[in-house]
């Protein structure tokens, strides 16, 4: 199991953490868009439910833009513009 | 998508009928698991709300200093102020069994111990046991380690004992009510010669309190709820505010309105109140429940006279199973880790350990057998109950633990363990229950798991940088 942070085009990243349990969704978000410059996308996947609550209440907080949540197959994928 | 939805509410069915086909045999066996049947009930109601709020002390510290969200903190401090409201009620009408810790540095200490544990294991305690419920194997991991860390941490003597201060073990060993053959491991002298001659504080007992607000029923509001809780975590609240999120309220006030005053100020506060509704709902609904609790089970107490289940156990002919005091744990409100040891405990035994040969099982908690144990029936009902949950929300998905999280989820389970005993609780038992009672020792457990969560956080956010920078060498 490992984690997968990848630059996938122009402005867009991908960050994987299928797997991982609390704290490590949140906080690889987090360092993730960090890494990131405003208007950048990027499309988190992850396994954790309990993880979603925070990350849609650390977007809001920062100022980034949560565009799209979607679930399949049992795995949760956020679309967030950094703010 | 409907055929998943189908499935895991026939899965939500099963578990129910198991645990409602559970207690019917109980009922039908002797009238006295009643009691038993109580704690397996209000185990599945904490479970649903645990699980529903995505209710884990370890997120309170973990994701506000990790992520600065302050969601579960918030919730904490929501379900205290309830929690010690309803407490106040029972007092009043001596339908408490609420009792005190021995206040001392320990508390501290094994809050800090406990802290890290949490972070590292990836949930506290209770958030283990609902994350279990939603098929986490992290969390057995976890919940392994809380077993296993503090039966084994209890039970060691020998060489340990030289580890513990000399004036400890001469007080322990002049003991007179404790036998000698159960005066064995280093806990035992920890208990013996340190704990037991500490203070039990319950400020509405206290001189100032009741120079203050007399020796009638406003006490217990005056020292337990209010002095003890709702102060307390009223400033937490404002701190929280203050360093975390009006920095940024405030800011997006000023770019819409031109000026902020006071209200701004306030509606700042109130938004971290309601920014995340459905863990500050389950906030209110633990604390009231943690109440009513504690109200059933004296009900059930006096049903039967007794005060403790060992009692009913020995007139149902289980002598074994109970402590040479006749009590086997029977804490009669929510708490999370002693029934985890005993757990431990009693599989230890089955492999021939004598784990008797202490004061933790031979004197204080007893070690019955598992199916006889209520407050570890308390724990498979909150698994059940946040599996009924995650079931119902389609977010129940099973997960065996890999690579590194088979480490984090034992070590920091072991670390949770024994910070549990240094502390003689963990954060249901030495801190929510304390603290809302009226025990101040709680804030030390509390400030203490605060400080071992920063260290946690600190430690992954290390961790995970490390392996960002790795990732980010291809692009």
């Amino acid at each position: 199991m490992a984690m997968k942070f990848e630059k996938v085009g122009d402005g867009k990243y991908m960050l994987d953490v299928c797997g991982y349990v609390c704290p490590h969704p949140q906080i690889y978000c987090k360092k993730s868009l960090e890494k990131m410059e405003e208007g950048d996308v990027l499309e988190l996947i992850f396994d954790n439910p309990s993880s979603g609550e925070t990350i849609v209440q650390m977007c809001d907080q920062a100022g980034h833009e949560i565009l799209e949540k979607k679930e399949e197959g049992g795995k949760l994928i956020y679309m967030i513009e950094k703010g | 998508m409907e055929n998943i939805e189908k499935r895991n509410q026939i899965w939500a069915f099963i578990v129910t009928g198991i645990l409602i086909l559970t207690s019917f045999l109980y009922y039908k066996v002797n009238v006295y698991y009643m009691y038993l049947i109580v704690y397996i009930w209000f185990g599945f109601a904490y479970g649903m709300m645990l699980q529903y709020g995505r209710f884990c002390m370890a997120s309170a510290s973990r994701d506000l200093f990790a992520a600065g969200v302050p969601r579960m903190a918030v919730g904490i401090l929501i379900a205290l102020i309830f929690f010690s409201l309803v407490g106040v009620v029972l007092s009043i009408t001596n339908m408490s069994t609420f009792h005190p810790g021995p206040l001392g540095p320990h508390e501290l200490i094994g809050g800090i111990i406990f802290g890290v544990g949490m972070v590292l294991a990836g949930g506290c305690a209770s958030g283990s046991l609902y994350k279990i419920g939603e098929g986490n194997g992290t969390s057995i991991l976890s919940i392994m380690g809380i077993a296993f860390g503090q039966a084994i941490f209890v039970d060691i003597g020998g060489v340990f004992n030289r580890l513990m201060p000399q004036s400890w073990m001469d007080r322990a060993n002049a003991t007179t009510w404790i036998p000698a053959d159960k005066m064995t491991s280093w806990f035992d002298h920890f208990l013996a010669g340190y704990v037991f001659t500490k203070r039990q504080i319950l400020l509405s007992e206290t001189k100032v309190i009741k120079s203050l607000a007399g020796e009638g029923n406003i006490r217990y509001f005056i020292g337990d709820s209010l002095v003890n809780t709702i102060i307390p975590a009223a400033v937490v609240l404002l701190l929280i505010y203050y360093f975390y999120t009006r920095k940024g309220f405030i800011k997006k006030r000023k770019k819409k309105k031109g000026s902020t005053g006071l209200s701004d100020e306030l509606a700042g506060i109130w938004n971290i109140i309601t920014a995340s509704q459905r863990t500050t709902m389950m906030g209110v609904l633990i604390g009231i429940t943690a109440g009513i609790h504690i109200l059933t089970m004296k009900g059930m107490q006096l049903r039967f006279g007794v005060n403790n289940f060992g009692q009913l156990l020995t007139r149902m002919g289980h002598s074994v199973d109970v402590s040479i005091t006749g009590k086997v744990f029977d804490p009669g409100y929510w708490y999370i880790t002693t029934q985890e040891a005993q757990f431990a405990g009693w599989i230890m035994e089955k492999v021939g350990w004598n784990v008797r040969d202490n004061v933790f099982f031979g004197v204080m908690n007893g070690l019955p057998e598992l199916w006889r144990n209520p407050a570890l029936w308390m724990s498979i009902g909150i698994i059940f109950g946040a599996m009924v949950m995650a079931l119902l929300k389609k977010e129940f998905k099973f997960k065996l633990p890999k690579g590194e999280l088979i480490i984090w989820g034992l070590g920091g389970g072991l670390l949770m363990g024994v910070g549990a005993r240094v502390a003689l609780g963990c954060n249901i038992g030495a801190f929510f229950i304390r603290v809302a009672g009226g025990d101040p020792g709680g804030w030390l457990f509390g400030l203490g798991m605060v400080l071992g969560g920063y260290a946690g956080v600190k430690f992954f956010n290390w961790w995970t940088e490390r392996k960002m920078a790795k990732e980010m060498e291809a692009f």
